[in-house]
């Protein structure tokens, strides 16, 4: 099974390239065909082969395979308990895994603790909030993975934070306690942590930073929702980020997203385009939920549809 | 909405903090050191101090008896009440951070527990000595049961449980404690002449003889300040608890280890020449976040300070105000320790638990 990679960067435009032709991550070995199709970078951002998980004896993924070119948007979905934050975790190195994660071509087990943060920054989906914790605070913790063990933030630090502090319109917020900020804020806040936490000053090659972001909207109303979304995929342009997200919202997944997977039972059970993945059989297979799919403009849009009539309350004796 | 001029600062202990914790130091030790059956100018009690230093002889106006009150008598004391204080409260700091928990206290791992079935056990064997306070072998005997509590706690919190939590460890902990004290009890129902001898040890008291506890403390003191006080940030980082900080490159469980195994030694050490004095260790960092801020750059130097300042200026009321017998320390660092952190907690703007 071949397969054909698009690894052209989707442009940076902000709109979500609605004719991404990504194939199914099905994740041939990489190395034997070698077609020369592959044009620019040839590694992708991150390779995800066989890739299993146990959590406290209970089997979660059963051999997954993904491939994510960088620069690319991949979204996972699936019903609750398919796994989808434990590959995130898995990525970001969090869980034991057996199988196989690159990382722009380096396995992920041969990073140090270190390098491999600064590569890679997780947003959970209910990060912690620390009491009393300011804003810049949070923030530099991101710079974690710069600084000597047992050292302090260098001006450097500092500058990268206020940058992306600026970039992502905190400034006005950087002195006030992050439990003091709304939703909105506080998620831009969570993005500040992992964007400061890949942000290399002065270094403009090299591997751009993966994202996962876990279920970045479920706390957020629908407007702070495509805020949020807007946000991530204008930055994607801008600071070369590779996004791996997971979401519920079917219909908000396919709007922002270059490829879905589908993960049900720890398996990947459907990739591909949010036109391929998002269809009515699909969903109803192993969501077993009823829906309708309409076109939308940024791709297909999901409506569930209730199937069981209204009960009527009985009348009263 | 381009930023105004007012730059970025990270939370850091600010100069003034630093100097109003030295400054609580200073003012205890001299209070400590003046204070007492004998009351002296404490003028000449601070000169009589810095002409320790060698070389230095500036004339004090105190006679040649009321120096040797000052330098020998009180001065192992007070010393020693800044070394146990700050240890203390520096430990349970550490350990507020590393368990991300504001009720846990220096205590907890079983070193308290472990700590009085030493002491315990020392007296039940004779091998106290004689006087009043607890002295012979008892600190060594409290050093090692510490020691024993902890390493108990550890071991089982984390060979035990398959998936190492701070939860476990706690939870492995309470259960060594209540089966050192339920050991403890025993020896003690063994034993019944020995109650009060191991009831005095168990309030605490900075009772001293001459530098032979100061010496026994220190080292241990010191090696723990330097290296939970090297860990300032990442007890930051912790915050954000163990999966979070992996993900910032952290190592938690290395990290957790190391804290612990060095806040349980200074613990263990101030317990052993001290007693289980009730509070410090989590009163002290309480006040110090509400007042100063939450970032362990901060708590934890100041706990350092204001800890020690703290059980110097208890020591002092505990021998004073029923003079010329005395309170048990825990009894007053309770007393006022109780009432000034709800006075805290009530008028704080800050809420940092």
């Amino acid at each position: 099974m071949t397969t054909v990679h698009r690894s052209t960067d989707p442009a940076p435009t902000g709109a979500a390239g609605p004719a991404s032709a990504a194939q199914p991550a099905g994740a041939g070995p990489g190395s034997p065909a070698g077609p020369t199709e592959r044009a620019g970078r040839a590694e992708p951002a991150v390779e995800v082969r066989d890739v299993r998980v146990s959590l406290g004896g209970v089997p979660i993924l059963h051999g997954v395979d993904l491939s994510v070119a960088a620069g690319e948007w991949v979204t996972i979905i699936g019903p609750n308990g398919a796994g989808k934050s434990t590959l995130l975790r898995a990525i970001g190195g969090l869980v034991p895994f057996t199988g196989q994660i690159r990382l722009h071509g380096v396995p992920l087990a041969r990073l140090s603790r270190r390098v491999r943060a600064r590569l890679v920054a997780t947003v959970p989906q209910n990060p912690e909030v620390p009491p009393g914790m300011r804003v810049l605070d949070y923030a530099l913790l991101g710079r974690t993975p710069y600084i000597r063990t047992l050292g302090r933030e260098s001006a450097t630090d500092i500058a990268v934070v206020e940058r992306v502090l600026d970039r992502l319109d905190l400034l006005p917020f950087a002195n006030r306690p992050l439990e003091t900020l709304s939703g909105g804020e506080r998620q831009r806040a969570f993005l500040a942590r992992a964007l400061a936490q890949g942000a290399r000053p002065g270094q403009t090659d090299g591997a751009g930073q993966i994202l996962l972001l876990d279920e970045p909207t479920s706390a957020l109303d629908i407007g702070h929702q495509q805020e949020v979304l807007d946000l991530v995929d204008e930055l994607r342009g801008a600071e070369r980020l590779t996004v791996i997200s997971t979401m519920h919202d079917l219909s908000v997944a396919g709007e922002y997203a270059d490829r879905l997977v589908l993960l049900s039972r720890g398996r990947g059970v459907a990739s591909g385009t949010p036109d391929e993945v998002l269809t009515e059989e699909t969903l109803s297979a192993h969501y077993g939920a009823r829906v309708r799919v309409t076109r939308g403009e940024y791709g297909p849009l999901v409506i569930p549809v209730r199937t069981r009539p209204r009960s009527r309350p009985t009348a009263v004796p | 909405m381009r930023h105004t001029d007012n730059r970025l600062r990270p939370s850091r202990l600010s100069a003034g903090a630093l100097a109003a914790g030295a400054g609580a130091v200073v003012v205890a030790a001299i209070l400590g050191l003046a204070l007492g059956p004998v009351s002296l100018n404490p003028l000449g009690v601070a000169i009589e101090v810095v002409n320790l230093l060698p070389g230095v002889d500036i004339p004090s106006g105190l006679s040649t008896q009321e120096a040797a009150i000052v330098t020998q008598l009180r001065l192992p004391r007070v010393v020693l009440g800044l070394i146990v204080g700050a240890m203390l409260a520096l430990a349970g700091a550490c350990y507020q951070g590393v368990f991300r928990n504001p009720l846990t206290d220096p205590y907890l791992l079983g070193v308290a527990a472990g700590a009085g079935l030493g002491a315990t056990v020392a007296v039940a064997l004779g091998l106290s000595g004689s006087g009043t306070g607890p002295g012979g072998l008892v600190p060594a005997f409290a050093f090692a049961g510490a020691l024993l509590g902890v390493f108990l706690a550890y071991g089982l919190g984390s060979v035990g449980a398959r998936v190492r939590t701070p939860t476990t460890l706690l939870l492995a902990g309470v259960a060594v404690a209540a089966f050192l004290t339920a050991l403890q009890t025993y020896v003690l129902q063994r034993n019944v002449e020995t109650i009060r001898e191991v009831y005095t040890f168990i309030l605490g008291s900075l009772v001293t003889t001459g530098w032979a506890e100061v010496r026994l403390a220190l080292p241990y003191a010191l090696l723990a300040a330097i290296v939970v006080l090297a860990h300032r940030r990442e007890l930051d980082v912790f915050s954000v608890g163990d999966e979070e900080a992996s993900s910032l490159g952290l190592h938690p469980e290395r990290s957790r280890v190391i804290l612990l195994v060095a806040a349980s030694l200074g613990t263990a050490a101030a317990v052993s020449v001290a007693g289980l004095i009730a509070f410090v260790g989590i009163i002290v960092p309480h006040v110090i976040r509400l007042i100063a801020g939450t970032s362990y750059r901060i708590i934890l130097p100041l706990s350092l300070l204001f800890g020690g300042a703290f059980l110097v200026v208890s020591d002092l009321l505990a021998r004073t105000v029923l003079a010329p017998s005395e309170l048990p320390i825990g009894v007053v660092t309770a007393f006022l320790g109780a009432p000034f952190f709800v006075l805290v907690l009530r008028t704080a703007e800050r809420v940092g638990l």
